[in-house]
């Protein structure tokens, strides 16, 4: 999957990884994505739920040896 | 969104360990887009004192209290495991380890994300704390009503 933006946070646990991608997520453009790198396996069920309360978009996720990637599309202004 | 949702905590222990809780709680729900105030009261006043600084209180056992009771977030302990400070150095260490930040350092990140920080202003009355026994950006001390002002109006409630 294509992003426009890359965030690192693999080896940051709970609640970094959302935090982080907040903050990223409000320097960038309504409708450009974001992809997150993590390894806390949190990240599968926090990034969704961050997702639905703040109107974004959680777009797809993709698991390989161990690093999770998330996109999420930045939807709300 | 129109009106953010609101989330409301009250703070009363002074553990490392809850006052973790409460501040990744916190900041999560402010990068959640809530508007989220954290109400501090009694033991919970020592994580949002001044690490340094002269001991306040006003009278002998007011001054013996806050001696002995000093705060400050570096001084927190663990609520078990403390092992005579060990465990709570050891605790401290592995989440060092783990890149996790220090109680300071949340407490730096709620202030950034606009989370309010309010003392309980019996408490600080009963212990003799005045609004500069705090950290730089703590808000002025209020009470019971405003707390539960705040509750009715939050989605989310908790007592830590």
């Amino acid at each position: 999957m294509k992003a426009d933006k890359i965030l690192d946070c693999v080896g940051l646990y709970c609640p970094m990884p959302v935090i982080k991608t907040s903050q990223e997520i409000k320097k960038m453009k309504t409708g450009e994505t974001l992809e997150v790198v993590a390894d806390d396996k949190g990240i599968k069920q926090d990034m969704p739920a961050w997702c639905k309360t703040t109107g974004n978009e959680c777009v797809g996720m993709e698991e390989e040896n161990g690093e999770i990637k998330v996109y999420v599309k930045k939807l709300a202004v | 969104m129109a009106e953010k949702e609101k989330m409301t905590l009250v703070i009363f222990s002074g553990e490392l360990d809850k006052a973790l809780a409460a501040f990744i709680l916190a900041t999560t729900a402010a990068s959640m887009g809530m508007d989220v105030t954290m109400f501090f009261t009694f033991w919970g006043l020592n994580i949002i004192k001044r690490d340094k600084g002269s001991i306040k209180g006003q009278g002998f056992m007011r001054k013996i209290l806050n001696i002995m009771n000093r705060g400050g977030s570096s001084r927190l302990k663990m609520s078990q495991f403390n092992m005579l400070g060990l465990g709570t150095w050891m605790m401290k260490k592995m989440m060092k380890q783990k890149n996790m930040p220090s109680i300071d350092e949340f407490i730096e990140m709620a202030k950034q994300m606009d989370i309010k920080m309010i003392p309980c202003s019996t408490s600080c009355g009963i212990l003799g704390l005045p609004d500069d026994a705090f950290r730089d950006g703590i808000m002025s001390q209020a009470g019971a009503a405003f707390f539960l002002g705040q509750a009715k109006e939050s989605k989310v409630t908790l007592f830590i």
